[in-house]
């Protein structure tokens, strides 16, 4: 049987399991995204928005759907020990994509918010979730129809107009089972109305080796005057598949920063999309991946300006060691509008090892006049004489290294606003490359 | 302390160095003066480790010791220092983590205790102030928008704190105002003793009125063409090279 086959299969099991639920609109929506699925081949490198990313070994397996599965029990000391700790948050824990609440914390919050699961948002409030569900990102992959057809949680947050939210949102996702390989389709929304504030931290982690696929969508509506600071920490295991597609839509005067911080996975893509629909709005996309082995990570951002006298700022690092392989493909659209855009791009591409390479490729579509934009990509080794000055000091060469891997990345780290989160990212990112620790 | 026996050095296939001997004693001062490109940078690189200099005859022994042999971090280890003409920017890593680091490396392999943290902060908050500097940049990325008097400021308190026996210092006049300079020579004036010894490379005769050298040589053209005392290195600046140029031409005819 095809792998497609396969899925459709297993969606006539998911919907006996569904009992009641499956004459739901929702699961109408997830019957309309199977049958699509149906029409639409996976994509192939003859395909241009995949040409660096040959998705076979991810289309070749069966994964059995996290819904069919028995549920994984999950220790709190687990959760406790893969957590971003030292500062205040509430907490959401996923796992295989399903909330679990005996794991999770919702502290205090202000009236009206809502921090929770998808599912239970679609109860509470079904019509602010049928408002912006499925609204804001279109499908048009394969991947993304899967993820419809067999969605049931992720996380889910609103933020009322003229809300501050002070304490971050961590949500942690735990992936895997023990002893078959599945997979998790998180359908993950957010929606911070006008003049508010949030900041999300988002934390995807393998349970042990088992290999699983992550195929994930997230939706994010950022209203007018709203601040939305987005840290994605992805640490899934080596062995696993991370799909991932995030819509953000930006109104006047918006402020949306997206950290975009890769350490794990052997095939990885994600799509990051923001659409600037307003005026006055700010975007700044930030990402680091530190790979090595033969891990494979496809970073597509999309800046789609609309409108007049908005600004977006993409920076994206990579450190690539061993034979892992970089692509990175950052898309700017400047729309007929869209007069006086400012946009900036750059990727900086260290190689550690003669086995690493990188794709890179921007991707501007400029069709307005009175714009200011520019895109930049170097790629290079650690600077010898850098690595000399610290050597010269009396340190040894793997530390002198790690210090210029530090350094190399501080543009990014810096740029974050929660200090624990960057010592912690700091200690991730030494450890995931083998190097010492400075 | 330490002793050059015709070294020669090659730069991208080039020689640059082409016979250096030197003989520097512990407690002296030696001055390498000489035109642009004559090979004084090469000199100190060469001595340090730098691994993009490519040594191609002679031989080095510091303190008996064949210096050619060891890797750049055992060099610092083994008391040498280099301070850079264009010292290096380390964003994301504090002056205090480096100069820990660094510190502990070295009395680790000496066999000593790795310090701690708080007699760290009490060591280079003493230093620092010796060379009016600000606590505030202990915690400051390793020369991140430091000012280029600042950098060779910072390059003076690395040495004071590794504490190295010979100290090589490269060009570290250039760009620096008369009074960076004075901090500079100070700072060298109060860390000199009888078991240490200085190597200072220098186009101009400037640094040497605080930085009083017992000996003066000129490198020309990969080679020492003279030696002398503190006098010579007045004598060069008010006639400038040429004459010990020509001098040194006409020989060779």
């Amino acid at each position: 049987m095809n792998i497609k086959g396969f899925y459709i299969d297993k969606f006539i099991d998911f919907e006996k399991k569904l009992n009641g639920e499956s004459i739901t609109n929702f699961h109408s929506f997830r019957k309309d995204a199977i049958a699509k699925f149906k029409e639409i081949d996976f994509p192939t490198t003859k395909n241009e928005e995949w040409r660096f990313t040959d998705v076979s070994p991810i289309t070749k397996q069966n994964f059995i759907p996290a819904n069919l599965i028995s549920k994984i029990k999950i220790d709190k000391s687990k959760v406790e020990k893969i957590i971003f700790t030292g500062f205040d948050f509430h907490l959401l824990v996923f796992v295989n994509g399903i909330f679990e609440p005996s794991l999770s914390e919702i502290k205090d919050l202000p009236k009206n918010v809502f921090v929770g699961s998808l599912k239970k948002f679609q109860a509470e409030k079904e019509d602010l979730f049928y408002k912006h569900f499925n609204k804001i990102v279109s499908n048009d992959t394969a991947f993304n129809f899967l993820n419809s057809s067999f969605s049931v949680d992720g996380f889910a947050v609103y933020v009322p107009k003229n809300i501050v939210l002070e304490k971050p949102i961590q949500v942690l996702f735990i992936n895997g089972s023990e002893d078959e390989n599945i997979l998790i389709s998180p359908r993950n929304l957010f929606v911070v109305e006008e003049n508010s504030q949030m900041k999300l931290i988002v934390n995807y982690n393998g349970l042990n080796n088992q290999k699983y696929f992550s195929n994930i969508i997230t939706e994010i509506f950022i209203g007018e005057n709203a601040i939305v600071d987005y840290y994605q920490i992805q640490n899934e295991n080596d062995n696993s598949y991370h799909i991932e597609k995030i819509q953000a839509i930006q109104k006047d005067k918006s402020l949306f920063n997206q950290f975009n911080i890769t350490f794990g996975g052997e095939i990885v893509r994600n799509d990051i999309n923001s659409k600037l629909d307003g005026e006055y709005i700010e975007t700044h996309f930030y990402g680091l991946y530190m790979i090595n082995g033969k891990q494979h990570v496809d970073n597509h951002t999309f800046v789609d300006h609309a409108k007049p006298n908005c600004m977006s700022n993409e920076l994206y690092k990579g450190i690539l060691d061993e034979n892992s392989h970089g692509v990175f493909n950052g898309k700017i659209i400047v729309r007929q509008d869209a007069q006086k855009t400012n946009a900036y791009q750059q990727n900086k591409t260290i190689l550690l090892y003669k086995g690493a390479t990188i794709d890179t490729k921007p991707q501007l579509e400029i069709f307005a006049d009175d714009v200011k934009c520019s895109h930049g990509a170097t790629v290079g080794h650690l600077d010898e004489v850098s690595e000399f000055y610290i050597r010269s000091r009396g340190v040894p060469k793997e530390l002198a290294k790690s210090m210029l891997i530090r350094a190399f990345a501080n543009d990014v780290i810096e740029t974050m606003k929660i200090t624990e989160l960057k010592e912690q990212i700091n200690h991730m990112i030494f450890q995931h490359l083998h190097q010492i620790e400075i | 302390m330490l002793v050059i026996k015709n070294l020669k050095a090659n730069v991208e296939g080039k020689e640059i160095l082409k016979g250096i001997n030197l003989e520097v004693k512990a407690g002296e001062i030696h001055a390498i003066m000489g035109p642009n490109g004559s090979g004084k940078s090469t000199l100190a690189n060469v001595l340090t480790g730098n691994e993009n200099y490519e040594v191609t005859d002679g031989e080095v022994l510091f303190d008996g010791k064949n210096l050619l042999e060891m890797d750049p971090e055992t060099r610092a280890r083994e008391g040498m220092f280099l301070a850079f003409q264009y010292p290096i920017e380390i964003p994301g890593v504090s002056n205090a983590t480096f100069l820990k680091t660094a510190l502990n490396e070295i009395r680790k392999y000496k066999g000593l205790e790795e310090i701690t943290p708080k007699e760290f902060l009490a060591l280079i908050k003493e230093k620092a102030s010796l060379l009016g500097m600000d606590d505030a940049m202990i915690s400051r990325y390793v020369n991140v928008g430091f000012s280029g008097g600042e950098k060779k400021r910072n390059e003076i308190l690395q040495m004071l704190m590794l504490e190295p026996k010979f100290v090589l210092l490269d060009e570290t006049d250039s760009g620096l105002d008369i009074d960076a300079l004075k901090i500079v020579a100070n700072g060298v004036n109060i860390y000199k003793n009888p078991n240490t010894a200085f190597l200072v490379v220098t186009h101009y005769q400037r640094l040497l009125n605080y930085i009083v050298p017992d000996f003066v040589h000129v490198l020309y053209k990969g080679r020492i063409i003279k030696s002398g005392t503190k006098e010579l290195a007045l004598e060069l600046e008010d006639k400038g090279y040429d004459w010990l140029i020509k001098e040194e031409e006409m020989e060779k005819v």
